[in-house]
Parts: structure tokens; sequence; C-alpha cells
């Protein structure tokens, strides 16, 4: 095992060779998984704010909630929308 | 590849994708880290510093591979307004760049016991430091402008323009007298490593391959529900 963990006299390039490659690669998919989580979070809270209301007929991606936006209860924000739906309801 | 413009389209397909590319990932690692560690030999000249070739290498591999995907999805972006291509690129960066940095660093790591120094400046050394720095330039880009679209654009031309130094990256040992090793693996006879050398270096190339494309995906997720909390919190400041 210590000679396994020497690595024939050049422990001191090898190990911070495997630790920095698979430290910053967890690093990478950490910060990743945050930003999905978050993301999908705050789109979470705000359709749950603007309730049930019908969606896009084809290809409700990114532009598409853009064609509704006569509705009146579109008007609530994230995070008051108790507050900021007062004007439309 | 423009059916997957539709980002709901392509998350339902990225969806399908990701539990396989993380499998992947962790398998093909652990069965790389057991070659490279425990189950290949020492190097008769390198001793066990042969080693660190087993993530220095893929590493740079990895660098160079999302470049080029970056400058392909930046020209797809540019020429037919691909809504997903900009997300791709926007997303493969911070891959890239840590690929770059792992390169750059383990190959110190390797040139000390080695060459007797850390750091020289030729070409191949220079030019991956350079690459390094495009994708920082990339990632500065794309987040630069209240505008996504504009910062979409400008990355998308930086990319395009920097991918001139892939070639010269992977042509630098033979144009000009470096420290560093020619090219070994991918030759016109043939790699010049023994199998037993070639395992582990093809097991943690396809690792961090599926790596790549497991942590591209999710970062394309997050960033296509981001783009949909944009659309939905501007339709209520219009609306």
């Amino acid at each position: 095992m210590q000679e396994f963990l020497d690595m024939g006299g050049y422990a001191g390039f090898v190990w911070p060779s495997y630790i920095i490659t698979f430290g910053l690669l967890a690093l990478v998919f950490a910060l990743t998984w945050r930003l999905l989580k978050t993301s999908e979070r705050r789109l979470e809270a705000l359709q749950a704010a603007r309730g049930r209301r019908p969606r896009g007929k084809r290809g409700a991606g990114p532009a598409a909630p853009a064609q509704s936006q006569s509705q009146p209860q579109a008007r609530e924000t994230e995070k008051a929308p108790a507050g900021a739906a007062g004007e439309s309801r | 590849m423009h059916r997957f413009a539709n980002p709901n389209r392509f998350l339902k397909l990225a969806n399908a994708i990701l539990p396989w590319a993380a499998g992947l990932t962790v398998i093909l690692t652990l069965a790389g880290l057991y070659y490279a560690l425990v189950a290949s030999p020492e190097d008769y000249q390198q001793g066990a510093t042969v080693r660190i070739m087993y993530v220095h290498v893929p590493a740079a591999w990895m660098a160079l591979f999302v470049y080029t995907a970056i400058a392909v999805a930046s020209a797809v972006a540019l020429i037919w307004k691909h809504p997903v291509s900009d997300l791709f690129a926007k997303a493969s960066a911070p891959v890239g760049a840590a690929f770059t940095f792992i390169a750059l660093v383990t190959g110190a790591l390797w040139g000390k016991p080695m060459w007797g120094t850390w750091w020289v400046w030729d070409a191949r050394l220079t030019s991956m430091l350079i690459l390094f720095f495009l994708y920082l330039g990339h990632m500065a880009l794309m987040n630069a402008f209240d505008d996504p679209q504009r910062g979409y654009k400008a990355a998308a031309v930086l990319a395009l323009v920097g991918v001139v130094n892939v070639p010269i990256i992977k042509f630098s040992v033979d144009w000009w007298n470096t420290l560093h090793q020619p090219a070994s693996v991918a030759r016109m006879d043939g790699p010049a490593i023994d199998p037993a050398m070639l395992t582990p270096l093809f097991l943690m190339a396809f690792a961090f391959k599926a790596y790549y494309i497991t942590v591209a995906l999710l970062r394309m997720r997050g960033e296509i529900a981001e783009a949909k909390v944009r659309a939905i919190s501007m339709s209520q400041v219009h609306g």
C-alpha cells in the first residue's frame, strides 16, 4: 500500500494531478447542479404564481409565453404574487 | 438538427440521454482510475509519472474537442439562428475551460519531474494557454450584455475567430521545436503506445466525453429554464 501511495517517488506529482483533475470536474458538476436547481425552482415558482393558464398551442418554448401577454393575471410577479395581483384582480 | 431548435423537443431528447451519460461517466471513470493507477505498468523511462498521462492527454483532447464543438455550434447559431446552438455553446464553455485548465496544470506537474521545469513558453504550451483565455473570453462575452442574444452573437464571433488556434495547437509539436513530445496516439502509422497504456487512456477519454455530455445537457436544461423565466418575466412587465 505504501508503495502504491509512493508512486515510485513521484507521489508529489501524480496525486496532485488526479486530485486537481477530479476535484475540478466535481466542482464544475456541483456548480452546474446548483445552477440547474435554482433555475428550475424559479421557473416553477413563476409558473405557480401565474396559476393554471392554458399553455401555448405549439412549441411552448422561451418565446411562447410572450404570445399571451394580454391575459390579466400576467401582471403577477414572482416575489409578491398576491400584492402585485391586486391591480388585476 | 433543426428539429431540435424547439427547446421542448430538445429537452425530451436531453432527458432521455442524461441517465445513460451520467451512468457511463461513473462506470468509465471508475474503470479508468483502476487501470490508470493500479492495472497499468510504469513507463521504463518515466516511471510512475506516466500515470499523469491518463488525465493530462484526455483533458487536452477534450479541450480541443469542446472548443471545436463550440465553434461548429456558433456557426450554426449565426447562420440559422438556431436557439439551442447558442445554449449549447454557452453550456460547453465552462466545461472546456475546466479541461484546458486541467491539461495545463497536469502538464506542469508532469513537466517538472520529466523536463525539469514547470513551464516553457513554447508553441504547444503557449497555444494551450491562449485556448484557455479564449474560453474565458467566450464566457465573459456571453454574460456581458443585458440582452442575452447580443452576448450569444459576440461570443459566437469570438469562437469562430479563435478556432484558428485549434490546428495551431494540434500541429504545434510538428511545426516548431518544443519540449513537448509529438503525437503518439493519433499517428498515420498507428499508436506508438503499449496497449496496456492505451486501455486507461481511452477509458479516461470516454469518461471525460460522457462527463461533458452530462454536464452540458444539465447546463442546457438550466439555460432553457432561465430563458422561460425571462420570457414569463418579460410578458409580465409588458403585459
